[in-house]
C-alpha cells in the first residue's frame, strides 16, 4: 500500500509540474464557440471542440476523452441554458480543473448574453425536453453571435491579460467584418420572409426569428422526442391543408423522417449546416450562413 | 387603434384635464388629438418596455428557492416471475455476504426509490445526497459527500459515503444498470455493491489520453470487510487502490479499461450456513479487479444506434482464521477464487435495446486447517456457478424506461432458477447526468 502511495504521489508532482502550454487552451462545447473562439483568438489560443455538427449536443456521453481534454482548458465555452446538462456538469465535477468552474472566469455560457426565445410559460416535462432558460440554439441568429462576441473577446483578454490586444483588435475586425456580412445576409434572405417551413426539432427558431420564416410545424411531436408514426400523419394532412415550402434538418438528425414527410407531400427536404462543419461550406461561422441561406433560397425558388 | 384612442382620452380624463369636457374651439380640438397621439406613444413605449423587462425577469430565478439543490426521484417497480424459491437462495461455492444479494421477492413488487439532492455547496465544495427508500427497510443513506471543486492539477476529493471506485459497474446506480440486477460477481465479491464511508483522492493526468489514479481509505463498513456496520477500531477498516485509462478511437468508438485492488482486514465478519449456525472470519481480503468498457455510437451520436459492451474480472485471496459455529472450534482458512462477467447492449433502433450478459464464477481453491474440515461448511464446497441474462427495454424518453428479463440462473448447485422480470424505471425532476 505505502509503496503505491509513494508512486501516487511522485507521479502526481512531476506531472503536475509540467509547464502549461503556451497558448490559452479553450474548450468548446459545440462546433460553433469553437470556431468563434478561434476567430478572436488566431494563434494565440488551442481550441478542442467536444462535439461535432453530427452530435446532437443534448446526448453527449461524458467521454474518458472529454474529461482529458476538460482537465486542462483555461476556458469553457458553452450554450448554457441547460443544453449540456447531461454531461457538462459531469465532466466538470470530474476535471479537477478549478479554473473553468461555474463562477470563476473561465466559464462561459454565451446564451446568457442574449435575449432568449421560447422561455416556457408552463414547465412540466410532459411538454417534451423542455429548457426552462429558454431555447438554448442562440447560434442560429447572426445578430447574437455579434452580441456574445464582444463578451468573449474581453473574457479571453481577462484571462490572458498578455494577449488582450491581440483579442480585442481581432475582436474589431472580426465584428466589422461579421456586421458587413449581416446586412448582406439579411438582403439575401429577404425572399424568405413569411416562408413556411417544417424543422427537426426547435433548434432553428432563432434563425426563423431572424428572417421571418415562418415554422409551420415540426417533425418531433414534443421537444426531444423522436418523430412518431402518428405524429407524422398528422403532418401529412396538415401539409396538405396548408404546404410549407420546405422541410429541414440537421446533419445530426436522421433524414428518414423528413423524406418520409417529403415523399407524401413532396416539400423539399433540405439539410441545412445547424452549425460549423455541418456542411463542406460551412468551414467558419461565414460559411455557415453562407450556406444556410443558400440552400434554402435554392429550396424555396 | 380606436380602442386605444378612447382609453388615452379616458385616461387623460382621469390624469384630470377638466378642459376636456368644455372644449369647443378648433384649436382646442387640435392640442388635444396631439395630447391624445402622445399619450397613446407613450403606453406603446410603455409596452416594450414591459415585454423586455419580461423577457429580463423570466430568465432570471424569482425567489430564494432558485437556491434549492437539484432535486430527483427515481421511482422503480417490478414484477418478479422466479421458477425457484428466492427464500432459498445463496450462491453456492462462495461464503455468503452481508448484504441483499437474492432475485427479490415473487410477484408485484416496488422497488428501491431513490431521492437525489445535489448542488454546490459553495465556491469549494459540491454536495450530493442519494437517499434510497426501501419499502421494507424504511430510508438509508446509499450515498452522502462532498467532493472539491476547487483543488487544481487535476485533483479531486470526495469525502463521505460514496459507492467505492472499485471495478466499474460498482460505481453506478442501479436505475442506471443496463440489466435489472448485479453481476454475479459483483454479488459474491462486493456483496452487491460497496458503499464505503471514506475518502477519495483522484487525480486526472495531462494527457490527451484520459489517464486517472484514484486511491480510497475506508472504515470498511460492508463486505468483504466486516462485521456489518464495520469494525470498532481506530484507523483505516479497508483500502482501495485503481487506475484508469481511456480514450476515443475511430469516428464513433470510446473505451476505458481499470485495474484496481481492494485490501481489507475483516474481523469476525459473520455468516449463516444453510444449516442456520453462525460462522466468522478474521483474517485478510485481497480482491482483484480488471475491467473493460467499450461504446459504440456512429459519429458518438447515440440517439439512433449504439452498442456497449462491458466485462469485468475478480479474483480473491483471503487467508485468516474461521470460526466454525458447528464445531466451535478456529482453524485456518485460505481461499483463491475468481469470477467474471461479459455483457453487450445494443440500440438497434431509436427507444429499443437488446441485451445478453454472461456470468461466471469460480470457486477456486480453498483449503482448511485442522481441526476444521471442508464438511463443515457445505456452502463452501466446490461449485462453478454461471447464469444467462437477455433482455430488452424500452426507453421513450430520457426520463423513462420499461424492461423485460430473462435469466437462467445456476448459482444454487442443486437448482436452476428461471426468472422473468419485468421493470419500469422513470426519473423525475432534475435532469440527470450520467458517468460514463
Amino acid at each position: 500500500m505505502k509503496t503505491i502511495l509513494r508512486f501516487v504521489f511522485a507521479l502526481g508532482s512531476a506531472l503536475a509540474a509540467l509547464p502549461a502550454a503556451a497558448a490559452l487552451n479553450v474548450f468548446a462545447c459545440e462546433p460553433e464557440w469553437g470556431a468563434l473562439a478561434q476567430e478572436l483568438g488566431g494563434d494565440k489560443v488551442s481550441v478542442y471542440s467536444a462535439t461535432t455538427a453530427l452530435q446532437d449536443p443534448h446526448r453527449v456521453e461524458a467521454r474518458p476523452s472529454l474529461i482529458a481534454r476538460i482537465r486542462s482548458a483555461d476556458l469553457l465555452v458553452c450554450s448554457g441554458s441547460e443544453l449540456e446538462i447531461g454531461w457538462i456538469p459531469l465532466l466538470l465535477t470530474q476535471s479537477g480543473n478549478s479554473k473553468i468552474q461555474l463562477g470563476t472566469p473561465g466559464y462561459f455560457e454565451a446564451s446568457q448574453y442574449v435575449a432568449r426565445l421560447e422561455i416556457p410559460k408552463v414547465i412540466d416535462r410532459a411538454l417534451g425536453d423542455i429548457h426552462p432558460g429558454g431555447n438554448p440554439h442562440v447560434h442560429t441568429d447572426p445578430r447574437n453571435i455579434a452580441r456574445i462576441a464582444p463578451v468573449l473577446m474581453e473574457r479571453m483578454a481577462q484571462i490572458d491579460p498578455a494577449n488582450a490586444d491581440s483579442y480585442r483588435s481581432r475582436g474589431k475586425s472580426f465584428l466589422e467584418r461579421w456586421q458587413a456580412a449581416i446586412a448582406r445576409w439579411e438582403q439575401q434572405a429577404a425572399p424568405l420572409k413569411g416562408v413556411p417551413i417544417v424543422v427537426y426539432h426547435k433548434d432553428f427558431s432563432y434563425f426563423v426569428n431572424w428572417t421571418g420564416i415562418r415554422e409551420a410545424g415540426s417533425l418531433e411531436p414534443k421537444p426531444g422526442i423522436p418523430p412518431t408514426p402518428s405524429h407524422l400523419a398528422e403532418l401529412v394532412d396538415q401539409m396538405k391543408r396548408a404546404p410549407a415550402k420546405v422541410i429541414v434538418y440537421s446533419p445530426y438528425n436522421s433524414p428518414q423522417a423528413a423524406e418520409f414527410l417529403s415523399s407524401r407531400t413532396r416539400i423539399p427536404a433540405v439539410m441545412i449546416p445547424f452549425t460549423v462543419g455541418g456542411t463542406d461550406k460551412a468551414k467558419d461561422l461565414f460559411g455557415l450562413f453562407d450556406d444556410t441561406i443558400a440552400r434554402l433560397l435554392e429550396a424555396v425558388k | 387603434m380606436y380602442r386605444k384612442t378612447t382609453m388615452a382620452l379616458a385616461v387623460a380624463a382621469a390624469l384630470g384635464l377638466p378642459e376636456i369636457a368644455g372644449a369647443q374651439t378648433q384649436d382646442e380640438v387640435r392640442a388635444l388629438r396631439e395630447q391624445v397621439r402622445q399619450l397613446d406613444k407613450r403606453v406603446q413605449d410603455a409596452e416594450t418596455t414591459a415585454q423586455q423587462a419580461a423577457i429580463q425577469a423570466s430568465s432570471r430565478p424569482a425567489s430564494e428557492s432558485a437556491m434549492n439543490p437539484a432535486i430527483s426521484v427515481i421511482l422503480n417497480g417490478i414484477y418478479s416471475n422466479l421458477s425457484r424459491d428466492p427464500n432459498g437462495f445463496g450462491i453456492n461455492g462462495f461464503t455468503p455476504t452481508l448484504g441483499e444479494v437474492g432475485p427479490g421477492v415473487r410477484g408485484f413488487s416496488l422497488g428501491e426509490s431513490e431521492l437525489a439532492l445535489a448542488a454546490n455547496i459553495d465556491h469549494n465544495f459540491r454536495g450530493t445526497l442519494i437517499a434510497s427508500i426501501s419499502p421494507e427497510d424504511g430510508i438509508g443513506v446509499e450515498e452522502g459527500y462532498i467532493q472539491t471543486l476547487s483543488l487544481s492539477y487535476g485533483f479531486t476529493i470526495k469525502a463521505g459515503r460514496f459507492f467505492s471506485g472499485v471495478g466499474y459497474q460498482n460505481q453506478i446506480h442501479a436505475h442506471a444498470w443496463d440489466f435489472t440486477d448485479a453481476p454475479l460477481a459483483n454479488k459474491v465479491f462486493l456483496g452487491n455493491q460497496l458503499g464505503e464511508d471514506g475518502i477519495q483522492l483522484k487525480w486526472v493526468a495531462p494527457t490527451e489520453t484520459y489517464i486517472d489514479v484514484g486511491l480510497e481509505l475506508g472504515r470498511g463498513r460492508q463486505f468483504p470487510a466486516g462485521p456489518a456496520g464495520g469494525r470498532n477500531k481506530n484507523g483505516v477498516g479497508s483500502g482501495n487502490v485503481f487506475a484508469h485509462v481511456g480514450g476515443d478511437f475511430g469516428t464513433g468508438v470510446a473505451w476505458q479499461s481499470g485495474v484496481s485492488y481492494l485490501s481489507t482486514s475483516p474481523q469476525d465478519r459473520t455468516f449463516d450456513d444453510p444449516t442456520g449456525t453462525t460462522n466468522s472470519f478474521t483474517g485478510q481480503s485481497r480482491l482483484w479487479v480488471l475491467d473493460g468498457i467499450l461504446k459504440w455510437a456512429p459519429n458518438y451520436n447515440p440517439t439512433y444506434t449504439n452498442f456497449k459492451l462491458q466485462g469485468e474480472y475478480f479474483r480473491r485471496k483471503e487467508d485468516g482464521d474461521l470460526t466454525s459455529g458447528t464445531a466451535a472450534q478456529t482453524g485456518g482458512f485460505a481461499s483463491v477464487q475468481s469470477g467474471l462477467y461479459l455483457q453487450g447492449v445494443y440500440q438497434f433502433v431509436p427507444m429499443w435495446r437488446v441485451g445478453y450478459r454472461y456470468d461466471r464464477l469460480d470457486s477456486g481453491t480453498t483449503s482448511f486447517s485442522t481441526p476444521l474440515a471442508a464438511a463443515d461448511f457445505p456452502i463452501l464446497a466446490a461449485y462453478n456457478p454461471t447464469r444467462h441474462t437477455v433482455m430488452v427495454d424500452w426507453t421513450p424518453s430520457e426520463f423513462s424506461r420499461v424492461r423485460l428479463q430473462f435469466a437462467q440462473d445456476k448459482s444454487r448447485s442443486d437448482a436452476t432458477d428461471n426468472q422473468v422480470f419485468l421493470q419500469y424505471i422513470v426519473s423525475l425532476g432534475a435532469h440527470g447526468a450520467h458517468k460514463f
